[in-house]
């Protein structure tokens, strides 16, 4: 092909498509994977008449490094509330036009008063789905390895060497969040576990590179099948991904039964949220699709999906009964209290944590 | 009639910088151009904004606002660079396993060329389509497909397993043993089709008069093949070891938590530490292990034929 002729045929291709944004409204959505009921953006397509153009990552890292590379294309993303708040600080998102979002009052005023620590005065985000961060097991591998009274209930199942030296040998994964697991370890030492201490995060390191050698492997998603298969007998993983693996295994009729556990000493609870990128294309549409979202059945209908607690109280009486009756996702008020939040690491100490997950990690 | 050949020749030079121009404009755009803005990035510091570093050039700004910028510059990120062991950890094991996966590579891969260029003549091009063939599939997908193969209840374990030669599955994935499988299948056809275009080129009447003098076959390939081949051997085996140096992928899926490699210390340093200033230090460094051997050797080259 000629250099003409591709010029000529790029030309026609942007004719082509700025004659069909004149037409049809579109919202682009940048969501985790595995995270919707994909009948919602058929549904709001149908009532709207806009286009949801429905894109996924993975980790909160892909996430943020292509928001702070800017002009994303973009018009709604959901990054957990550590990452959102050092995202608001670099100016990467609009402030909501609250004018535009009448179901706001649907949201539950708890969850609002919690995500304040990371998006003050909820001016930019709103939460669409939260959880926590504990332990999930294969009850029989569990038992089979440890005895009828294995503390499944305790973080002493994964930092007490002799009790992670037995699981070894059925498996054990670990979220490849340092984030995340720093904070677990700080916990169980004694420590704030949203402390900035880089000689307290060693200490938490060192607790980690002691259980290391009984670690099969660091990651944040293979841990679902892996325990539905009845591969490994222990994750420390997200709540609504191990319980995805529960029912996963009950469907599969495999003698495989998978429960998650939030440790008694206390578990971190986290927050995704949905935002709008300052430099979003399509505003208008975007704050549509936010509006839409806090539906009281829309979200409802999210969470009988995805098995995470969302931030929206009107929801609750039309969620399904193995969801809100469920303390796994909506824990009672005594858990809650115990629940823990962390805030972002600046730079200097962010750079401990890295270093000191790598360590934990490579063994180096 | 001279006013009709003096032009000729100079028509011919600006035609020929055109031709050579082509080339050199496509570096400048594609090589240099990026180089220098990574080296720019890697001379900044993290800031809370977009994009994440400091200073940041607007040409709108004015001069002043660029040499403001220009003075704020600092070499610190490569002093950190030097002050944890972890970076020079990292280059040293990226090095040896590449180092190893191209002699791997050489190994399976000459006497594949070889056969190819040795084969009839009517065969010799769907030989090469099969070389080629691998990279009508994606190359993440085909590493994907080896996790398929080496897992522990994978395909390679379960043949091993009925055949009888082992009792247990081997742990292969996750290991740096997979990192080489992967690396040295992937990048074998670099090294192929340049070897198999040097061998193809070699003059048979060499090897028959090696033969007529009564020079065994072994000796006559040692001394005469390999000589002759070792152009494609080098090209093959830079095109081997380069990429492999800063592979990402391979040592993502194949390889274990404690598989080190740049690439995935330098993902790191951009995605979880979001310090693009270091790690665009750590692509510099890089570059500059990459090139020096480069041109030492390139240097060698040229007055070894300038001695001849």
């Amino acid at each position: 092909m000629t250099l003409k002729s591709m010029l000529t045929g790029v030309a026609v291709l942007s004719l082509m498509s700025g004659a069909a944004l004149a037409q049809d409204r579109v919202v682009n959505v940048y969501n985790w994977s595995d995270y919707i009921d994909e009948s919602i953006l058929e549904d709001f397509t149908k009532e709207t008449g806009i286009k949801v153009v429905y894109d996924v990552f993975d980790s909160n890292e892909v996430l943020e490094t292509k928001l702070l590379a800017g002009g994303t294309g973009y018009d709604v993303v959901v990054p957990t509330g550590t990452f959102l708040a050092r995202q608001i600080q670099a100016g990467v998102f609009a402030p909501l036009d609250k004018s535009k979002l009448s179901n706001l009052s649907n949201m539950w005023k708890d969850i609002e008063a919690r995500v304040e620590k990371y998006d003050p005065g909820n001016a930019h985000s709103i939460n669409y789905m939260w959880g926590t961060t504990g332990i999930g097991y294969n009850v029989e591998k569990v038992k089979a390895a440890l005895g009828e009274d294995a503390p499944v209930n305790s973080w002493d199942l994964i930092f007490k060497p002799e009790n992670i030296e037995k699981l070894k040998e059925c498996g054990v994964h670990m979220l490849d969040a340092p984030a995340e697991m720093i904070p677990a370890a700080l916990k169980y030492s004694g420590f704030d576990p949203d402390s900035k201490d880089p000689a307290e995060i060693e200490k938490a390191g060192e607790l980690l590179k002691s259980i290391r050698p009984s670690i099969q492997k660091f990651h944040s998603s293979e841990y679902i099948n892996a325990l539905a298969n009845g591969d490994i007998c222990v994750a420390i993983g997200w709540s609504g991904d191990v319980l995805q693996a529960r029912d996963r295994a009950a469907e599969a009729d495999n003698g495989v039964t998978v429960e998650y556990s939030i440790p008694k000493e206390g578990a971190q609870m986290w927050f995704d949220q949905m935002a709008i990128p300052a430099d979003a294309p399509h505003m208008e549409e975007a704050h549509e699709f936010l509006n839409y979202i806090m539906r009281p059945d829309v979200a409802a209908k999210a969470s009988n999906f995805v098995y995470y607690a969302n931030g929206n109280k009107a929801s609750q009486e039309k969620l399904n009964e193995d969801v809100i009756g469920d303390t796994a996702i909506y824990p009672d008020e005594e858990t809650v209290s115990n629940l823990y939040t962390t805030t972002p690491y600046p730079p200097k100490v962010q750079r401990v944590v890295t270093r000191t997950w790598t360590g934990v990690k490579s063994g180096q | 009639m001279d006013e009709e050949h003096i032009p000729a020749p100079a028509r011919r030079t600006l035609g020929g910088w055109l031709l050579i121009g082509v080339p050199y404009l496509w570096l400048l755009i594609f090589f240099l151009a990026p180089f220098l803005i990574v080296f720019k990035i890697s001379l900044s510091q993290v800031a809370i904004a977009i994009p994440p570093y400091t200073p940041t050039f607007d040409l709108g700004e004015g001069w002043q606002a660029i040499w403001d910028g220009v003075t704020e510059f600092s070499v610190e990120n490569y002093l950190w660079l030097t002050e944890d062991a972890l970076y020079w950890k990292s280059y040293l094991s990226s090095v040896i396993i590449a180092g190893i996966s191209t002699l791997l590579t050489l190994l399976i891969g000459y006497p594949i060329a070889y056969g190819m260029a040795r084969s009839p003549q009517s065969l010799r091009p769907t030989l090469l389509m099969l070389v080629i063939l691998p990279f009508w599939t994606s190359f993440l997908i085909r590493v994907y497909a080896w996790i398929g193969i080496l897992k522990n209840e994978g395909l390679l374990n379960q043949l091993l397993l009925s055949l009888g030669l082992i009792s247990e599955p081997l742990t292969i994935l996750n290991t740096n043993i997979a990192v080489y499988i992967g690396i040295v299948y992937s990048y074998l056809p670099f090294l192929v089709l340049p070897l198999y275009a040097s061998l193809e080129r070699l003059d048979g009447s060499l090897l028959e008069a090696a033969e007529d003098l009564g020079c065994p076959p072994w000796k006559a390939f040692w001394k005469i093949t390999v000589p002759l081949s070792l152009p494609g051997v080098i090209a093959g085996c830079f095109l081997v070891f380069i990429p492999a140096v800063g592979e990402f992928v391979i040592p993502d899926l194949l390889g274990g938590s404690d598989t080190l490699m740049i690439g995935k210390t330098l993902w790191s340093e951009f995605f979880n530490n979001r310090d693009w200033p270091v790690s665009s230090a750590v692509a510099v460094i890089l570059l500059l292990i990459l090139v020096i051997p480069i041109v030492l050797f390139q240097n060698q080259q040229q007055k070894m034929s300038e001695n001849n």
